[in-house]
């Protein structure tokens, strides 16, 4: 995958290059809006990091006039902390995510997979598929091979989500955000009580785990149990 | 509700006898009563006193005289100065009478012997009936002559009474004045000294009770309540401006950090993925402590920028019920795993209107909170109620509870309670909570769950 990071703080940038690279994607830099609107203009890229405040021409300008110009490059929206919190004016200039500096570069990495999948020509799936596990979303019936699993709702839009980024680390912020649709912190670990019921409906008396958790980022759902997210 | 009128007002009342101006006042006006008594005796003593004085004067030395001519000339003689007496008395203001032991007038211009006690040698007053009718009231010496016979000599006290009666009236009518007065004074100057220091009381009371924002009143009339309302009001500034740097030294801290231990954490993620198993599981359990921290630093920023102002909250109307069942159900897990009852009751239709994320970041903050305490078995539930044009969120444990003195510390910022030391959490949430609550224009506020706590969250209704 090619990205672009466009990031005035250079050990900021720096950091970000050497993750992505170490991750097994090609980075592609920008120091300034000037030079990251030209670079996203001139080049295809899968995905920009882009940072709101930039030297020459701010983030938020950026993006707009990349969507006006018609280009629909996935865009993950960096702010530095202490702005006032403005992640609807961010997604409103036509971000798809947003995260605040300082971040866990594994919070970055899971959002920027998760962009750069939905991209991809999936098609409009009705019926999600990961090995003997199947999920229904017009009928909601759950089965793992022949066994029928009864969820409740919510848990069915755990699963839903984990099912559409199948084989990606999750993060549990990224669970709040989209299955339970707050931004918040939880003080207790609210999130692994859920997933750990989910696995014991999905995975309890199978052979094959499909659940995984992985430490210090969050949870994948994948047929092989390598932690590693790379 | 009469009743509870008439106590209101009494109680009121109360409160005003008991004000150290009124109990001064009523000093006051005891001892200017009592000077004022002590004036007015002098004045007596000084008018109508000098004024008897003569009189008795007087009276002694004419009955002193008759009774000389008697032992001296004898009968005939006594009536014939009497006589004479009686015709120099110009102004008609003397009384005779010389009787004999039963009371027959031998001379005299008075018609018979009054009705007195026969005291001999005594003074006596009476009325009697002058020969042209009218009533006068006159003092008298009595002077027994021996033989049974008695000499009377008076004088028209008429006038010398009327002196009295007015002085009396004018007694009278001047104290009760000066009571009347002085009372009412006093009770006005303790009304309105009570309503200033009321007010003061108040204010420092609301101070008290956490809100520290809160000033006293200055009316500008630049008396001694001013020049006190100003000095605590210097006071009051300067323990904000104090408590505002502790806490702003604390938030530069948390922001200042957070940087480079974000970049620490993300350093040791890295290094754990390539590195072999054994060291692996340390570093990614400093991950797991780095990522702790931030959360801590997270909170007591996100507290620092609802306090300040700066955060960005997106308002809009929302069902109170609808986000107490999201939190419920978010809950629930955690709650069966401690085999606890979850339950919510909401009552009607619960809408404000807020920051959806604060306000359920607030309330998860709350029920974590109870879930923690709760001992296992027991029942953890939400109430949502409105009451006087707000809405009245209660979330309720069967705890511990906090002890009553220790309301007010709770929400401060770091503040853990000896029982909940040994529970996970960062002492941040109920401050979080109390910010959140103030960003909406509410309270939180705690009571006594009987056993257990109960915290209850009060927003404004949409």
């Amino acid at each position: 995958m090619h990205l672009l990071v466009v990031e005035d703080d250079r050990d900021t940038r720096e950091f970000i290059r050497n993750g992505l690279l170490q991750a097994g994607h090609s980075v592609d830099v920008a120091a300034d809006g000037r030079d990251g609107l030209f670079a996203a203009t001139t080049q295809q890229f899968d995905l920009i990091v882009l940072d709101r405040m930039l030297p020459a021409l701010d983030g938020l300008t950026l993006l707009r006039t990349l969507r006006a110009s018609g280009n629909r490059v996935p865009v993950l929206l960096l702010s530095a902390l202490g702005e006032v919190d403005q992640r609807v004016a961010g997604l409103r200039a036509g971000a798809d995510d947003y995260l605040v500096k300082p971040f866990a570069f594994s919070e970055l990495e899971a959002r920027i997979e998760v962009l750069m999948r939905r991209t991809a020509p999936d098609g409009p799936a009705t019926v999600l598929k990961l090995g003997d596990l199947e999920l229904d979303i017009m009928t909601r019936a759950v089965r793992r091979g022949a066994v029928p699993i009864d969820l409740q709702p919510r848990e069915f839009r755990l699963l839903e989500y984990l099912m559409r980024h199948a084989g990606q680390v999750v993060t549990r912020t990224m669970l709040l955000e989209h299955v339970w649709d707050y931004h918040f912190d939880p003080q207790t670990n609210v999130i692994d009580v859920h997933v750990s019921r989910l696995r014991g409906k999905i995975d309890r008396g199978f052979d094959t785990q499909l659940l995984h958790t992985v430490r210090g980022a969050g949870y994948r759902l994948a047929l092989e149990g390598v932690s590693d997210a790379g | 509700m009469l009743a509870e009128r008439a106590r209101s007002v009494a109680s009121r009342f109360g409160a005003l006898v008991r004000t150290s101006t009124f109990q001064l006042t009523l000093f006051y006006t005891g001892l200017f009563s009592v000077s004022a008594a002590l004036l007015a005796m002098f004045f007596y003593w000084s008018t109508i006193g000098l004024l008897l004085r003569e009189t008795d004067a007087t009276l002694k030395a004419e009955v002193t005289g008759l009774a000389e001519q008697y032992l001296e000339h004898g009968l005939q003689r006594l009536v014939q100065v009497i006589v004479h007496r009686m015709g120099n008395d110009q102004s008609g203001s003397m009384v005779y009478l010389f009787a004999t032991r039963d009371n027959q007038p031998l001379a005299g211009n008075l018609l018979e012997w009054p009705r007195i006690e026969a005291d001999v040698d005594g003074w006596v007053e009476f009325s009697h009936r002058r020969a042209d009718g009218r009533i006068l009231p006159t003092r008298a010496r009595v002077y027994g002559l021996g033989d049974g016979l008695h000499l009377l000599v008076g004088r028209n006290i008429e006038q010398l009474q009327q002196l009295r009666q007015v002085f009396n009236r004018a007694l009278v009518l001047g104290v009760g004045l000066i009571f009347v007065l002085a009372t009412g004074g006093g009770l006005l100057m303790s009304s309105r000294l009570l309503k200033r220091v009321g007010a003061m009381t108040a204010a420092t009371g609301d101070i008290v009770a956490g809100q520290l924002d809160r000033r006293l009143e200055i009316r500008g009339t630049g008396d001694e309540f001013d020049e006190l309302a100003t000095r605590v009001n210097i006071m009051l500034d300067r323990l904000a401006a104090l408590l505002a740097t502790v806490r702003h030294v604390s938030d530069n801290i948390a922001h200042d950090l957070r940087t480079p231990l974000t970049r620490l954490r993300n350093r040791l993620e890295l290094a754990a993925r390539d590195a072999p198993a054994a060291v692996r599981d340390e570093l990614e359990a400093s991950v797991e402590d780095a990522d702790q921290l931030l959360a801590t630093f997270a909170a007591l920023l996100r507290i620092a920028r609802i306090e300040s102002g700066s955060y960005d909250a997106q308002y809009e109307p929302l069902d109170v019920g609808t986000l107490v069942n999201d939190a419920i159900e978010l809950y629930l897990g955690v709650a069966q795993d401690k085999r606890l009852a979850l339950h919510a009751e909401v009552e009607g239709r619960a809408v404000v209107r807020g920051d959806r994320n604060l306000l359920f970041q607030a309330l998860t903050n709350l029920l974590d909170n109870a879930i923690k305490h709760a001992p296992a078995g027991s029942l953890v539930k939400i109430v949502v109620g409105l009451a006087g044009g707000g809405v009245v969120i209660d979330v309720k444990d069967a705890g511990a509870g906090i002890p009553i003195g220790e309301y007010e510390r709770v929400t401060q910022r770091f503040t853990r309670l000896d029982q909940s030391r040994s529970l996970p959490g960062s002492g941040l949430g109920l401050s979080l909570v109390k910010a959140v609550a103030e960003l909406h224009h509410g309270t939180l506020s705690f009571s006594d769950n009987a056993p257990g706590l109960c915290a209850s969250l009060k927003l404004p209704a949409a």
